[in-house]
C-alpha cells in the first residue's frame, strides 16, 4: 500500500517523477514514434530528399519485401537467434546448471566464474579475443585443431559468430536455470529415481514441467537480446560480402552508412514490431507471475 | 560403484572439462599477452615483462579514451541514479493515478526500443538537437534508455523499506525533502549502489551509441577507440591491444565482484544486458 509517510503530497511527487519521465519521453518514446513517421518517408541524409522529404506511405515496406538483401538479412538473423540463443545458450546454460546442481566448492565456482567472465567483459574486448582465437595464421584454435591456414571468420562466418555468441551469452541462462532448479522439489526427484526413472526421464517428467515458466522467460529474453545484438559487427563488419549482415548491421549500413534514413527507419519499425511481440508475451507472463509468489528476473537491457 | 555409475561419473567430468576448455580458451590470450615481450595472436606462456604497460601509460590516445569512458559512465550513472531514485521514491510512497500501468509501460518500452532498433531516430534526434559529436548527447541517450529499468528496480527496493522512520521524522518536524535526504537515501543505499554499478557497467561496455553519435576520436570512449586499433588495417599493435583490453576490462570485473560480494548477486536479469 502506498502511504505518503514523508508527507510529499501529489504536487511534489509529480515533480519528483517528472525529470525521469521527461528524459524517457525525449530519448525513448519520441524516437520510437519518430521511426514510424520516418519509415513512411523517402528521407535521405544528403541530397534533394534531405531538404524536403516526401511521405511515401508503405513504399519502403514494399521495397524491403521485394529486395533480396532484406530477406537474406532476415534469414541470417533467424539463424543467429535460433542457433546461438534458443538452441545454444539455453541448452548449454541448462546443461551447466544441471551438471553443477548438487556440487559446491571450487570446481563449481571456477566454471561459473569463467562463464560469467565471458558475459561481463566489454564487447570490444571479447570481439578481439575471438578475432585472435580464430586468426588464420597464428590463431590458437588452428594450432589446437591442427588446421593451419583456416580463416574461420571468412570460411565459416555464420558458424563462427553463432559459437561466439553462445560463449558470450550462456551465463544468463546458466544462472536463471540454476535458480530454477533450486525450486524443483527434491522429494519428487527422489521418488522418480526410486521408481527407476533414467536421467532423461527425470528431466522430462519432473524437472521440465516444474520450471516451464523459467524456460519461457529465458527463451523470450535471450531471443530479444540476441536479435538486438550489435556485437557480431565488431567481429565481421557484416562480411565477408554480406554473409553475416544481420538486421542490425543491415540497418546501420543502409541508414547511417548509405544515408537512406527513410528506408532504414522502415526496417527499424519492423524490428520494433518484432521486439514488441516478444516483450508483450513476456510482460503478460510477469504479470501472471506477480499474483503468484514474487519472481526476480526482470527486463534489464542494454540501450 | 557399478560400472554404469562409474561411466556416468567419467562422462560428467569429461563434460565439465570440455566446458572449462571452451570458456577459458578465448580468455587465455587476455591473461598472457599483456605480459609478453613480443605478443602474437596465439595464446602462449609469456616471457614476462611489464614494458607493455609502461608503453600504454605513455600512449596519450589510449589514456584519453579511457578518460572519455569514465566521463560518459560517470555522467550517465549520476543522472540515472538521481532521477531514478526521485521517481522511484515518489511512485512508491504516493498513489499517483495510473502508476502501475505507467511502470509496466516503461518496462515494456525499455525492452522494445533498443539502441539497435532506434539507431535511425536517435541519430536524427542528435542531429536536430546539435548533439552529434557531443558527449552530452551520448549521456542523455544512454540515460533515457537505462532509466525505465532503474526506476523499476529501485521502486522494488523502496517498497521493501519500512515507513516508520519517515513517519517519526515527520512527527519531529522534518520537512519532506529533509526526510528524503537524511532517511530515505541511507535506507535504500544498497539499491542505489546496485543501480550505479549497473549503469556504469552498461555505459562502460557500450559500443553502438558512441560509435553512432561521436565523430572525433578525441571524444570517443575506449569501446570505440579500441575497435579502431584492430580495424585500421596493416599490422595491429598486439602489445597495445592486449594491455589496453586488460586495463579496460578490469573496472567491470572489479565492480561485478564488489556488487556480488557486498550485496549478494540479486538476480535482476544480471548486472549486464
Amino acid at each position: 500500500m502506498a502511504t505518503d509517510a514523508a508527507g510529499l503530497g501529489r504536487g511534489r511527487a509529480a515533480a519528483f517523477v517528472a525529470p525521469a519521465l521527461l528524459l524517457i519521453a525525449a530519448f525513448l518514446v519520441f524516437p520510437a514514434l519518430w521511426t514510424v513517421y520516418l519509415g513512411a518517408t523517402d528521407y535521405q541524409l544528403t541530397g534533394l530528399a534531405a531538404a524536403d522529404p516526401q511521405v511515401t506511405g508503405l513504399d519502403n515496406v514494399e521495397r524491403a519485401l521485394d529486395e533480396e538483401e532484406f530477406t537474406h538479412s532476415l534469414g541470417l538473423t533467424l539463424q543467429f537467434v535460433i542457433g546461438s540463443a534458443v538452441l545454444g545458450q539455453a541448452v548449454l546454460g541448462f546443461a551447466i546448471a544441471w551438471l553443477l546442481r548438487e556440487r559446491g566448492g571450487a570446481l563449481r565456482r571456477l566454471v561459473e566464474g569463467l562463464v560469467l567472465l565471458a558475459w561481463i567483459l566489454p564487447s570490444s574486448v571479447v570481439a578481439f579475443l575471438w578475432i585472435a582465437l580464430l586468426d588464420r595464421d597464428d590463431g590458437t584454435l588452428n594450432s589446437l585443431l591442427g588446421t593451419p591456414g583456416t580463416a574461420w571468420l571468412v570460411e565459416h562466418p555464420m558458424a563462427s559468430i553463432i559459437v561466439f555468441n553462445i560463449w558470450r551469452g550462456t551465463a544468463f541462462s546458466m544462472m536463471l536455470y540454476a535458480a530454477a532448479l533450486g525450486t524443483v522439489s527434491p522429494t519428487q526427484l527422489e521418488t522418480a529415481r526410486l521408481a527407476g526413472a533414467s536421467g532423461w526421464q527425470q528431466l522430462r517428467d519432473v524437472v521440465f514441467p516444474a520450471i516451464r515458466g523459467h524456460i519461457l522467460t529465458n527463451l523470450l529474453l535471450i531471443s530479444l537480446w540476441t536479435f538486438n545484438d550489435f556485437t557480431p559487427f565488431l567481429l565481421t563488419n557484416g562480411g565477408p560480402g554480406d554473409e553475416t549482415e544481420m538486421i542490425p548491421v543491415f540497418i546501420y549500413k543502409t541508414a547511417i552508412f548509405d544515408g537512406e534514413l527513410g528506408y532504414g527507419a522502415a526496417l527499424s519499425v519492423l524490428m520494433l514490431l518484432i521486439n514488441l511481440v516478444i516483450a508483450l508475451v513476456y510482460v503478460r507472463l510477469l504479470r501472471r507471475r506477480d499474483r503468484a509468489p514474487k519472481r526476480t528476473a526482470e527486463v534489464v537491457k542494454s540501450p | 560403484m557399478s560400472p554404469r555409475r562409474f561411466l556416468a561419473v567419467i562422462g560428467r567430468y569429461t563434460l565439465i572439462c570440455l566446458l572449462l576448455a571452451f570458456f577459458s580458451l578465448p580468455l587465455l590470450w587476455l591473461a598472457f599477452a599483456p605480459f609478453d615481450r613480443a605478443p602474437g595472436v596465439a595464446a602462449s606462456l609469456p616471457s614476462f615483462t611489464l614494458d607493455n604497460f609502461r608503453e600504454l601509460l605513455d600512449n596519450e590516445n589510449a589514456l584519453r579514451s579511457l578518460r572519455n569512458s569514465l566521463v560518459l559512465a560517470a555522467g550517465t550513472g549520476a543522472i540515472v541514479v538521481t532521477l531514478a531514485a526521485l521517481a522511484a521514491y515518489a511512485l512508491s510512497r504516493v498513489r499517483l493515478p495510473g502508476r502501475d500501468a505507467l511502470l509496466y509501460a516503461l518496462l515494456l518500452l525499455s525492452s522494445i526500443v533498443t539502441g539497435t532498433a532506434a539507431m535511425v531516430p536517435l541519430f536524427n534526434l542528435a542531429y536536430e538537437l546539435d548533439l552529434i559529436d557531443s558527449q552530452l548527447g551520448v549521456i542523455l541517450v544512454l540515460s533515457g534508455g537505462l532509466l525505465p529499468s532503474a526506476v523499476f528496480i529501485l521502486k522494488d527496493f523502496t517498497d521493501a523499506t519500512p515507513r516508520s522512520y519517515e513517519e517519526s521524522a515527520r512527527v519531529f518536524g522534518a520537512s519532506p525533502l529533509q526526510i528524503v535526504r537524511h532517511i530515505v537515501v541511507p535506507l535504500i543505499r544498497p539499491g542505489l549502489a546496485t543501480i550505479a554499478v549497473w549503469s556504469v557497467a552498461q555505459v562502460w561496455g557500450n559500443f553502438l551509441i558512441p560509435f553512432l553519435l561521436l565523430r572525433s576520436p578525441e571524444k570517443s570512449p575506449a569501446a570505440v577507440v579500441m575497435y579502431t586499433f584492430y580495424t585500421e588495417g596493416g599490422q595491429p599493435d598486439l602489445a597495445l591491444i592486449s594491455t589496453f583490453s586488460l586495463l579496460y576490462s578490469l573496472p567491470v570485473v572489479a565492480m561485478f565482484l564488489f556488487v556480488s560480494s557486498r550485496y549478494g548477486f540479486r538476480f535482476h536479469g544480471g548486472i549486464k544486458h
